[in-house]
């Protein structure tokens, strides 16, 4: 019975519980906390168990109030006219980064945001972010795509300005919601030539008629636009380390998972929607220029930060440009054979990555909201010696940071190793550009160890609180799990993903039963 | 040729939208520029929807006319409602900036750089 019904169930339970979290504040603070973690742990099991159905049974097609996707006319004539959410390999392995990074998230925040005001507000709108972002991985309709988008958008934005207090956050909110705002009316606008030529919304469908034309080009170019600017890739970058600074640690961690589900739904219109249709060379190098751009503009501009976490930030800019290197080189080389493998290596790679990223960047912010909650200092020069009483806080730092700078027994090494050698194939200095990134991010990483936790001990620091460290525990024994057996993870979760991506008709069979 | 001038125009209104977002400083400036886009596309998404000389898919006084699909307008009431909220939390958001800035002048309100 509730497996026929995990999808909606997945994305409504957050978004119904959103709504309740302000009444449930006004009985008791600590009833209301337990409730959110309770609302988010039942959504990772339900998201867990859809997983399991997804991995045995294929994509899993859901029907919004109907048995069957569309009108069948007496002539035969079949289409599919109702709301649909579309689960495949891909969408589930993004669910997963998001309901256990929202879980952690919400357990982090017990102690974290338990001294402000406005708890209510930040617990409504962790919620509604969270369903938002499970909206956008599963719906199969470009409209509902666009309007989860804007959930997304205006939860994470009121959630950067939190701290109304600060003008800075207000700063960083507004500049945020206007460049969300702007990519979300590319998208609008997009969808619009589209439906204007093929008279659906459904992204199967959109599939099945689309004909690569001159407004095709230009819906293609919105749409790169404006999901690489809510993205955070690097000509449009300029949001991100403003509002990943400015946010509370918690919901930096789940804004980075919030970049990832717009990476999502830029990898799913290249390859669902235009697929074999694009010139793929052409576009394919676009996304490889994108992702080398961010990598390296990135990393040099974290160099120069003096602000925790905004370095941390810029860091989380460049690692971005991994996975867009990775599918980037995955789609050039989609249409050449000869090539294929190593480019369906590549991809498995990056969306590897994708996984990896979520976790140890997590971490680094999570290490970071400790580090500024107990010593209430932002600025690197102002830190000294916090290894002497942080001593949990600075293990998992030193895990997070190998893990960002691909060291080898973390996460962060398994899915860097990868791209390494399946983008050397396809061009040698791309690999290189990627290895000396790499190598520049961990000059950054010794930077912040150096002068935070190193040294004399100069300064009066409270102690971590239990549920913070809870939250970045489960993050490191994840980003050292996933680096001692990084096959498992690949075989099991990772290849489904890239084979969803590759084959384009099975999606289009889902909905439109054959072709 | 008559036919297309809407689309033109919806054109028009988004390059403007883009030109303000670029060039103007003042923070409602910028916000009444992303309004200017919003509408544009909401044209656009309306004037997809136009069929002439057909009439609202109401099957009770349907005659022989044609009728349009109702899907287009559908999505502009979606587009603006959700175009409400977002203005409405970045003009909440510009008077959280005056308040701590005493400046609406976006070149001002730059303490968050490099």
């Amino acid at each position: 019975m509730i497996n026929e019904h995990l999808p909606a169930l997945i994305i409504g339970i957050p978004l119904l519980a959103a709504f309740a979290t302000p009444l449930i504040s006004k009985i008791n603070d600590k009833l209301r906390n337990i409730f959110v973690i309770g609302v988010l742990g039942v959504t990772l099991c339900l998201v867990g168990l859809l997983a399991l159905n997804v991995f045995e049974n294929g994509i899993f097609v859901y029907v919004m109030g109907a048995k069957s996707t569309g009108l069948s006319l007496p002539s035969g004539y079949r289409m599919p006219i109702r709301i649909i959410l579309e689960v495949d390999g891909m969408s589930i392995l993004m669910a997963i980064i998001t309901s256990i990074v929202s879980f952690l998230g919400a357990i982090y925040s017990w102690a974290f945001v338990e001294k402000e005001t406005g708890k209510d507000k930040y617990y409504t709108l962790l919620l509604l972010l969270t369903a938002g972002m499970f909206g956008m991985e599963f719906t199969g309709d470009m409209f509902n795509f666009f309007v989860f988008l804007e959930i997304t958008s205006i939860a994470a934005c009121g959630l950067i300005g939190f701290r109304i207090n600060r003008g800075e956050s207000g700063e960083a909110a507004f500049k945020t919601m206007v460049l969300y705002t702007l990519g979300a009316l590319f998208v609008l606008f997009a969808v619009g030539i589209l439906y204007g030529q093929y008279d659906a919304l459904n992204i199967a469908t959109l599939a099945s008629r689309i004909q690569y034309t001159m407004l095709d080009k230009i819906a293609l170019g919105l749409l790169i636009a404006g999901l690489a600017m809510k993205a955070g890739a690097v000509p449009m970058h300029m949001w991100v380390p403003d509002a990943y600074a400015e946010a509370p640690a918690p919901i930096s961690l789940i804004l980075v998972v919030n970049t990832q589900a717009s990476l999502y739904g830029l990898f799913r219109v290249l390859f669902t929607l235009y697929g074999v249709n694009i010139s793929t060379q052409t576009v394919g190098w676009i996304i490889v220029i994108l992702g080398v751009l961010s990598m390296f503009v990135g990393v040099t501009m974290a160099l120069i930060q003096s602000k925790l976490k905004r370095l941390i930030a810029y860091g989380a800019v460049s690692q971005i440009g991994y996975m867009l290197l990775g599918v980037g080189v995955g789609l050039a080389t989609l249409s050449t054979p000869a090539l294929q493998e190593y480019g369906i290596k590549a991809m498995e790679g990056s969306i590897f990555h994708i996984i990896n990223d979520a976790m140890y960047k997590g971490l680094l912010f999570l290490t970071a909201g400790a580090i500024i909650y107990c010593t209430g200092k932002r600025n690197l020069n102002e830190m000294s010696g916090l290894a002497h009483d942080m001593k949990f806080t600075s293990i998992f730092f030193i895990i997070g940071a190998g893990a960002i700078a691909g060291l080898p027994p973390f996460n962060g090494f398994a899915s860097k190793l990868i791209i390494y050698e399946s983008v050397y194939k396809f061009n040698p200095i791309l690999s290189v550009i990627a290895i000396l990134v790499s190598i520049l991010t961990l000059a950054i990483f010794v930077k912040i160890f150096q002068s935070a936790f190193l040294g004399p001990k100069l300064m009066n620091v409270k102690k971590e609180p239990k549920s913070m460290i809870f939250a970045m525990l489960v993050l490191s024994v994840i980003v050292i799990a996933f680096g001692l057996f990084p096959d498992v993870v690949v075989d099991k979760i990772v290849s489904p993903a890239v084979n969803a991506l590759i084959n384009q008709m099975d999606y289009i069979a889902a909905i439109l039963g054959g072709t | 040729m008559i036919g297309n001038l809407p689309f033109v125009a919806c054109v028009v209104l988004i390059i403007l939208g883009l030109y303000t977002l670029i060039f103007k400083r003042n923070l409602i400036k910028i916000v009444i520029g992303l309004n200017l886009i919003e509408c544009g596309v909401n044209l656009f998404l309306i004037t997809l929807g136009y069929k002439s000389d057909s009439i609202a898919p109401i099957y009770t006084m349907a005659g022989k006319e044609e009728m349009v699909l109702p899907t287009p307008q559908a999505l502009t009431l979606t587009s603006i409602v959700i175009g409400l909220a977002t203005t409405a939390l970045i003009l909440s958001f510009a008077i959280l900036i005056y308040k701590h800035y005493k400046t609406a002048d976006a070149s001002k309100v730059r303490r968050l750089r490099g």
